[in-house]
């Protein structure tokens, strides 16, 4: 087997400066005749061939990392085998990982929400693809240019359509110490939630400049975190608001069906910060006391397993983000009634789903300045209590919904963007009966069926529905 | 260059057919057969016929142990093997018969080995079914991708740079990357009569490039090769083997 140099030709690629070495791998800058992109080449550090970590984690990212795609993970340009030198070549993300910016200490707060914000966006596309990361630390997140996170080092990451290798292989518990998730801690490698619990420590680490759980060197030590609550992030920043403290702790719950079920879920609640629902975890002020943290440790210590997770792919069905576009003109009053049905039918099924109820008030091309005055405000209010109203019938807790008053001159577009915004897995909105008008302006349905990236459903009325056929 | 890779094909002209429209309608250039045409099934000269067609345009195509039987006699097969060979033996040319005889017990191309059984004695038809009889294949020859059949069951055994063997569960549909770290072993399941409870036709396609394999299910009509079956008088074991797979 040979070591990477300076200066190594393979396969075409020539080894230029080594820019990081780690514990199980090095980073050099490669060049390439037929590649014009900026690349790097990963080189693993193999001591000899008995190195079994070295040697899964590698192939597990020789096996997932070609699967990927999309602007949240390298582009892989290239593979090496063992039998020469074992590499991964892959472009180049220019300005390093956020552990330099991590290294300065606590982050201004519009920072903290919009960097988790994209990280969790990151994640999402991640589990999207069916894989959970299961390393996420602040060496393995770096940002674009243009600002999209960048997840790498897919060593200890799991697909849901792969064998996993390292389970095969170890009996030890594989991850950083400081972020890694109580289940990780008890050799579950499958769920997406321990993604969560990891990206609420690197939030917790933003907001405080600490990790929640210390930097804990021994197994011992990390298992603490199945009994002792870390101390609130408001306790050391008093500025932090409780809905933020509220998205972190729950993102650190110890049981996987406490935390959020899905990264889109937390994402929408960052973009959201009015509406999060208050519980306990965002006013506490001080850890438990010993009373509470010693029948925990009681209940804990012996735990074997936490939550029972499905694959990434169910997990995910399971808690989706569904927006309904509810009309509240008098002409959609009649879709008002149909419209809750179908919710309601949606939530029979998955229960989780977080519903995003949305108005769209249209305005007028040239005089969007109209809505900004009294006018325009008492019509946007009067908008979110017509929501409320309709969602009032479906008798749901309110951390399962959300309210938003969108405004744009053509409502079908402000649904659309609306969707791709919050990450909306499903719309779901009313069509009007057929009309000639709307044969020839077009409707919103038609266009929001044709363009959004989401799964849609256009519930109609049966009566307008054979009106439509007759005229049609 | 997508490869797709046939075995035990058991004279099933149904299953033959629909699983070779279907690699064409993937884009497979490619084509492997591993072994066993005849034998089981109805339709031993139409199967023969078809192999010899893709032989002569570049198919590999191995030797099976019912092959091999149609020159050397059926001891030591089951009864009702041995019945629907004795069958096919007559029903077979000349040509068809010389075809069989000639066929390779095992072909190398590309450092990816092709056999009908475990390498390990190619002519003494060896189950792969477990870790252990995966190490002997893996023992007898340096191939990196060794693909076999005779199982009728679809598996996939890795050996590490230890040499340590790991079977892994397979999906259908799912490409499999056989990480170039590890050696490989592919049982690739059965065309003609499928043994692990799913009627429909298996095999496998291969991208080189990719290093993805993924094996693949056909759904064809085996009812009607299950009345032919009956039809031919052949032991209703067979027939009724065709309808649920086992």
């Amino acid at each position: 087997m040979q070591k990477p140099r300076t200066g190594l030709e393979i396969d075409g690629f020539t080894l230029g400066e080594m820019l990081h070495v780690g514990g199980f791998a090095s980073i050099w800058a490669v060049t390439h005749a037929l590649y014009r992109t900026p690349m790097v080449m990963k080189v693993p550090t193999i001591q000899d061939s008995d190195d079994g970590p070295t040697i899964v984690g590698f192939e597990v990212e020789q096996m997932i990392m070609p699967r990927l795609t999309g602007p949240h993970v390298p582009r892989i340009i290239a593979q090496g085998d063992f039998d020469r030198m074992a590499y991964i070549v892959q472009e180049l993300i220019p300005g390093g990982s956020l552990q330099q910016r991590f290294d300065k200490g606590p982050w201004p707060l519009p920072d903290v929400v919009e960097v988790s914000a994209r990280i969790a966006e990151a994640v999402h596309a991640l589990h999207l693809q069916h894989v959970v990361h299961l390393d996420l630390k602040p060496a393995n997140i770096l940002q674009r240019p243009t600002g999209e996170v960048v997840l790498i080092d897919f060593g200890l990451a799991r697909h849901d359509d792969l064998p996993d290798l390292l389970e095969e292989e170890f009996a030890i518990p594989m991850g950083s110490y400081p972020y890694i998730a109580p289940e990780q801690i008890l050799r579950q490698r499958d769920d997406l939630r321990s993604d969560i619990f990891s990206l609420g420590a690197l939030m917790y680490e933003m907001v405080t400049g600490q990790p929640p759980f210390g930097m804990p060197q021994k197994l011992r030590q990390v298992r603490r975190r199945l009994w002792r609550d870390p101390v609130p992030p408001r306790a050391f920043r008093p500025e932090v608001p409780e809905g933020l403290q509220e998205v972190i702790l729950r993102a650190l719950e110890v049981d996987p069906e406490r935390r959020y079920q899905s990264v889109a879920q937390l994402r929408f609640d960052l973009q959201h910060p009015a509406q999060v629902t208050l519980t306990g975890r965002g006013r506490k002020a001080a850890p438990d006391g010993w009373g509470t943290v010693f029948v925990r440790w009681r209940k804990m210590r012996r735990v074997t397993a936490l939550g029972r997770a499905d694959l990434v792919v169910a997990q995910l069905g399971k808690a989706s983000i569904l927006l309904v576009a509810v009309d509240l003109t008098p002409e959609g009053e009649a879709l008002a009634a149909p419209l809750l049905i179908w919710v309601h039918r949606m939530l029979t099924l998955e229960p989780d789903t977080r519903i995003a109820c949305t108005n769209v008030i249209r305005t007028t091309r040239l005089g969007i300045e109209n809505m900004r005055d009294a006018l325009g405000d008492n019509l946007h209010v009067a908008r979110l209590v017509g929501l409320k109203a309709w969602a009032s019938a479906l008798d749901l807790p309110e951390a399962q919904l959300t309210f938003t008053v969108l405004e744009g001159p053509e409502p079908a577009q402000a649904i659309i963007d609306h969707a791709a915004q919050i990450g909306a897995d499903h719309i779901l909105m009313g069509a009007r009966g057929h009309s000639t008008v709307r044969r020839y302006l077009g409707s919103v349905s038609s266009k929001v069926v044709a363009e959004a990236a989401a799964s849609v459903t256009v519930i109609r009325l049966p009566g307008g529905m054979a009106a439509g056929q007759a005229v049609g | 260059m997508l490869l797709a890779i046939l075995t035990d094909i058991h004279g099933n002209r149904e299953a033959l057919a629909a699983v070779l429209a279907d690699q064409a309608a993937r884009g497979c250039e490619g084509i492997v057969i591993l072994g066993d045409i005849v034998g089981y099934g109805p339709d031993p000269e139409w199967c023969c016929d078809r192999v010899m067609e893709l032989a002569s345009t570049g198919a590999v195509v191995v030797k099976g142990n019912h092959d091999d039987a149609m020159a050397i006699g059926s001891g030591g097969m089951t009864d009702n093997a041995r019945k629907a060979l004795d069958w096919t033996r007559p029903r077979l040319s000349a040509e068809q018969s010389a075809f069989l005889a000639g066929l390779p017990l095992w072909v190398e191309r590309g450092g990816v080995l092709y056999v009908h059984a475990s390498a390990e004695a190619p002519d003494e038809w060896v189950y792969v079914t477990n870790e252990a009889t995966a190490a002997g294949c893996f023992q007898a020859n340096r191939a990196r991708i060794t693909f076999c059949g005779h199982v009728h069951v679809p598996p996939l055994y890795s050996a590490d740079l230890r040499g340590q063997v790991a079977a892994s569960r397979v999906k259908f549909g799912l490409p499999f990357p056989l990480i170039r770290s590890r050696r490989w072993l592919a049982v690739v399941g059965s065309v003609g009569q499928p043994r692990d409870r799913t009627p429909a036709a298996s095999y496998a396609t291969y991208d080189p490039a990719q290093g993805d394999l993924t094996f693949r299910r056909v759904a064809y009509d085996c009812g009607t090769v299950a009345t032919k079956v009956r039809a031919a008088g052949l032991p209703e074991a067979l027939a009724l083997r065709l309808l649920s797979g086992d």
